[in-house]
């Protein structure tokens, strides 16, 4: 008989399983049970935009549109990208419409990396960059980003984990899941180092919209010309736009790169979802204003979160960006593994391990409160139990 | 909109010190912002969205539609405060379109409601016609949905 396992590839059997696919096998089946744990707005996309997918349905529009996506959308987002963060990409040449900034991470990362390079990654973080890497034949570099530094990338940790075969720095902010933002002064700090440096930014700005405060998201890219020329820009609709479901994002960089990027993209995938193009259009040119209304409702969430965890005694580094907490459990010795496994056993709130973005992430849980203040109060009183108990019982 | 009334309007049972920590205002400031709006008559009253049909009530609901005609010394508004009065009637309101003052009527049962229009509203003086609707089956009540089993259909992903 067939022994697939001999087959199959070797860096892919590598990869370790997700360890939260179990755990979320497991909370499906719960019956009550909140979660808190997936990455996803509670809002449904805003209702002109899901207009626009269905009257490019009812007009027929179901065919291919070209690689690199429909031209109307690829003006939109350069128009966006000037207006909100000061950057200039050629909607011909330097944008490229994916299939969610998933995708976008993806084709980046291997239009870039050689199989022994040198990725660094500060980490906690999205679990795919490792992964993606990984795939490539990067050697994956991770730096742990610590509270006391605002979870932001230190440019000494940075400096240190520089070698002559660092290819590529993931570069993920705000950030997924401590919520970490960095100011222009950390960009700059950032920015120095990597002057004079072969090393590329691949700059994840998916949680763009999303931070809370007077001071508004910049990219690195636009800090200075050559970070410009560095950095490839990965952006989408699913946060923001509370479109997880249209599977839409789009990438931007220097032509020369994008070329490469597009190439993977035409061959692996084709386009992005027509429909979800047309939305995607509607997205970017008419809705800053039930953006804002979203971002002002994930503020307030934010603070009674932030609030409730603190006063139970999980201290919670404050997040200003993206929509997730990222508190300590060390009040209860627990790992985070056992926590959040006691935590779904016993009161039924699936919460994510920080272990599973990165073994730096060990001592603290993901949170995401992208859900109604009915639910986070609900789900805030359980938590509390649950601490107490512990305190009670061990 | 104020912060405080939009949250209460989605749930009245927000302590002081939710609303504080939700706002961002100090537990005094929202104190006395609720002070003034209760005080103002702003803020009405505070109250559950009940499903009577599952709590087991035998109510009968329905909404009325009434055409009256306006007299020099009892008009719209007469009318329609003289109409809220009564304990059956949840709400009066008055309406553009066809008819005038629509009005909201929970009876303890088929009987009561018949003689709330036959011996209460039909005799007013002002009233020229009126239409019961009855209220057979709700699905969203004060913006709340009902629960009707709706399953979560969203995939658990990181």
């Amino acid at each position: 008989m067939i022994k697939h396992d001999k087959l199959l590839s070797d860096v892919v059997k590598s990869l370790k399983p997700s360890g939260i696919r179990r755990f979320f096998d497991i909370a499906e089946s719960i019956e009550g049970c909140i979660s808190l744990g997936v990455g996803e707005p509670d809002f449904v996309t805003p209702w002109i935009i899901r207009q626009a997918g269905i009257e490019s349905l009812e007009k027929g529009r179901t065919w291919y549109t070209s690689n690199s996506g429909l031209s109307e959308l690829r003006e939109e987002i350069s128009r966006y990208q000037l207006r909100k963060y000061g950057l200039n990409y050629s909607a011909a040449e330097e944008i490229v419409v994916t299939v969610g900034g998933s995708e976008a991470i993806d084709i980046c990362c291997r239009a870039l990396i050689n199989p022994g390079d040198e990725v660094i990654i500060p980490t906690p973080c999205f679990v795919a960059y490792d992964a993606v890497a990984t795939l490539s034949g990067a050697e994956v570099v991770p730096i742990a980003t610590k509270p006391e530094d605002g979870f932001r990338l230190n440019p000494e940790d940075l400096k240190k984990a520089i070698t002559k075969k660092t290819k590529l720095l993931i570069f993920p902010f705000p950030n997924n899941p401590t919520g970490a933002v960095m100011r222009r002064e950390h960009l700059e700090e950032i920015a120095e180092i990597l002057k004079g440096t072969d090393i590329m930014v691949m700059s994840d700005e998916i949680y763009s919209e999303l931070t809370y405060g007077d001071e508004k998201h910049i990219s690195i890219a636009s800090i200075s010309e050559d970070m410009h020329r560095r950095t490839v820009l990965i952006s989408g609709f699913s946060k923001a736009f509370a479109m997880t479901g249209w599977r839409i994002g789009y990438t931007c960089g220097p032509k020369t790169v994008m070329e490469q990027i597009l190439k993977i993209h035409q061959y692996a995938i084709m386009c992005a979802p027509t429909t979800a193009q047309y939305a995607a259009v509607v997205a970017m040119r008419d809705c800053d204003d039930v953006v804002n209304e979203m971002v002002t409702e994930y503020a307030m969430r934010r603070r009674y979160v932030v609030d409730n965890l603190n006063r139970i005694g999980l201290k919670c580094f404050e997040p200003m960006g993206a929509f997730y907490v990222f508190p300590s459990i060390e009040l209860t010795g627990m790992k985070s593994q056992e926590f959040c496994e006691k935590l779904l056993e016993r009161k039924k709130v699936a919460i994510v391990p920080g272990d599973a973005f990165g073994a730096s992430g060990e001592g603290y849980v993901r949170i995401a409160y992208a859900q109604s203040i009915s639910k986070l109060s609900e789900a805030m009183g359980r938590i509390e139990e649950f601490v107490d108990e512990l305190k009670v019982n061990g | 909109m104020d912060a405080i009334l939009k949250l209460l309007g989605e749930n009245a049972r927000y302590s002081l010190e939710e609303l504080s920590v939700l706002t961002g205002l100090t537990i005094d400031e929202v104190a006395e912002k609720l002070d003034n709006y209760e005080n103002t008559g702003i803020i009405l009253g505070y109250k559950a969205v009940i499903d009577w049909e599952k709590a087991g009530s035998e109510m009968v609901a329905s909404v009325i539609e009434v055409k009256i005609t306006p007299k020099y010394s009892h008009g719209f508004d007469e009318f329609a405060e003289t109409v809220s009065k009564f304990p059956e009637v949840m709400s009066v309101y008055l309406m553009s379109g066809g008819y005038d003052i629509l009005i909201e009527v929970l009876a303890k049962n088929f009987k009561e409601l018949a003689m709330f229009v036959a011996k209460r509203l039909s005799p007013m003086e002002s009233v020229l016609s009126t239409a019961t609707h009855f209220i057979l089956k709700r699905y969203k009540e004060k913006g709340v949905i009902y629960d009707n089993g709706h399953k979560d259909e969203r995939g658990f992903i990181i």
